[in-house]
């Protein structure tokens, strides 16, 4: 599809306009406070073996991974889950990273907020809210969730951040069960004030891999919503910002993947395993440290897991020759070892891997099925896999 | 829903009056040895001239004396600036920099 490389898209979640030589340390840190979440979405981004309360960081923990972050020069902190909300000392943890200097970034479901809790937080020094929709269409937003009313409550937390003078972005994560609705989408986010967009085709990892086949919308679909959000990107200049996120199945190259291994983004789990990406579990022969016992800029630095696939000696073919290997860096390792059984294959999502045109075709096929598969809803247990915990 | 509110584009002209808002953070990056603009899930690097601008934004000045000011300081024709800095600074406002 040659129109995709026209596109202006934004393929990492957390994009980082800086130049690349001066990113020794990283940029972002994703922090899992928690993998509990009210709201149950078919598509997390959580590992399907979510970890469990009593494995989670004390407040201290968490306090002290701020410190670190902020002395090893990381700029800004993503406050995600699960739902970060849950964490009743949430104010803690924001209050110490904006301290420390790194700049604060609530991704949320909102339905657990109140309004003086997010008072609160700005108060304390909380940044920016990015607020999750699941549709604008509060009966389909409600079962893709599996929550009711959390449509109404997600309004009321949009509302909220902009009657307390903070920026919001709305985050609406696209599949073929609520993709009709973009513009509609597109709309509401102008209504509510929010200053930026993300429109965010699925990636099919994890829990979307799961259910890959109840979610994955047609090519033809996909171009449609790329055509709505140029047209919207034109129209709304300087009224909203929108970031596009492609699903890797329709483009031509992979995405590259976390900006490349460890060199812009580390991730760290609720119970304070330290990732290169949120999905690097998935992978075999990789060593997790843990921010209870190592620090977190020695782990960045030297730790196994990030040195394993850093940079680009471990690159096999097509990568290892590729003029973009350092553009793409050679996509995603999970989906390239989900799919391929080696994680220094190509992600399957570039048109140079072998496996390209049956991967493509597979997904193609899935799309078009008339007979949508019920969602494997994210709950504890619900992959029926043995928890490690 | 709130009361519905029609968001516009902020134009930029030499009559603008610009500043950061509360949530845009301009700041020296000390471990990486260069300017950084922190906002919501972007870090820009502004270039030297854009960061001499951006500190002059400080809600008071017009655009107009702004460009006046650097003219003056770089011994440079002002309506070149001008166009210059207008240009540099609506770049920044359509990215939600200024407001």
């Amino acid at each position: 599809m040659s129109e995709s490389t026209v596109l202006e898209t934004k393929t990492g979640e957390f994009v980082a306009e800086v130049d690349p030589s001066c990113a020794r340390a990283p940029v972002g840190l994703l922090a899992e406070l928690t993998h509990r979440c009210p709201l149950q979405c078919p598509y997390c981004s959580n590992p399907v073996d979510l970890e469990r309360v009593n494995t989670e960081l004390s407040t201290e923990d968490w306090k002290r991974v701020m410190r670190e972050a902020g002395q090893l020069g990381i700029l800004q902190i993503h406050l995600s889950g699960g739902e970060p909300t849950a964490r009743r000392d949430l104010e803690d943890i924001v209050e110490e990273a904006a301290k420390s200097g790194l700049y604060t970034n609530l991704i949320t479901a909102g339905v657990l907020l109140k309004r003086e809790r997010l008072e609160k937080l700005r108060d304390l020094g909380l940044d920016h809210v990015q607020l999750s929709i699941q549709d604008v269409n509060a009966e389909n937003a409600d079962r893709i969730a599996a929550y009711k009313g959390g449509m109404d409550k997600k309004n009321d937390v949009a509302k909220w951040v902009k009657e307390l003078d903070m920026p919001l972005t709305i985050n609406a994560p696209l599949h073929r069960q609520n993709i009709d609705n973009l513009p509609a989408i597109i709309d509401y986010s102008v209504k509510v004030g929010a200053g930026r967009l993300e429109v965010a085709h699925i990636q099919y990892y994890a829990w979307a891999l799961k259910n890959r086949a109840a979610l994955m919308p047609t090519r033809e679909a996909f171009m449609k919503t790329a055509e709505i959000v140029n047209e919207a990107k034109e129209r709304l200049k300087g009224i909203l910002v929108i970031d596009f996120v492609v699903p890797d199945y329709y483009a031509k190259y992979p995405k590259p993947c976390m900006g490349g291994w460890g060199r812009g983004i580390i991730n760290v789990t609720p119970s304070g395993k330290v990732l290169p990406c949120h999905a690097a579990e998935s992978l075999p022969g990789l060593e997790f440290d843990n921010v209870r016992d190592r620090a977190l800029a020695d782990i960045w630095l030297n730790g196994q897991a990030f040195e394993k696939y850093r940079g680009t000696d471990w690159m096999k073919e097509p990568c290892r020759s590729c003029p973009r290997k350092e553009i793409d860096f050679g996509g995603c390792r999970c989906q390239a070892f989900a799919l391929t059984g080696d994680a220094r294959n190509t992600d399957p999502a570039c048109s140079l891997s072998p496996m390209h045109e049956e991967w493509a075709a597979k997904a193609t096929e899935e799309s078009h099925t008339t007979d949508v598969p019920e969602f494997i809803y994210r709950r504890m247990g619900a992959a029926a896999a043995t928890s490690t915990d | 829903m709130s009361e519905p509110v029609t968001p516009t584009r902020l134009i930029v002209s030499s009559d603008s009056i610009l500043r950061l808002p509360r949530h845009i953070k301009l700041r020296h990056d000390a471990g990486r040895g260069r300017w950084i603009i922190l906002a919501p899930e972007r870090v820009f690097e502004p270039d030297e001239t854009s960061v001499e601008v951006l500190k002059l934004c400080d809600g008071e000045r017009t655009v107009g004396a702004i460009a006046l000011q650097l003219a003056e300081q770089y011994q440079a024709p002002v309506d070149v600036i001008t166009t210059d800095v207008i240009e540099m600074l609506q770049d920044l406002a359509d990215k939600g920099v200024l407001k």
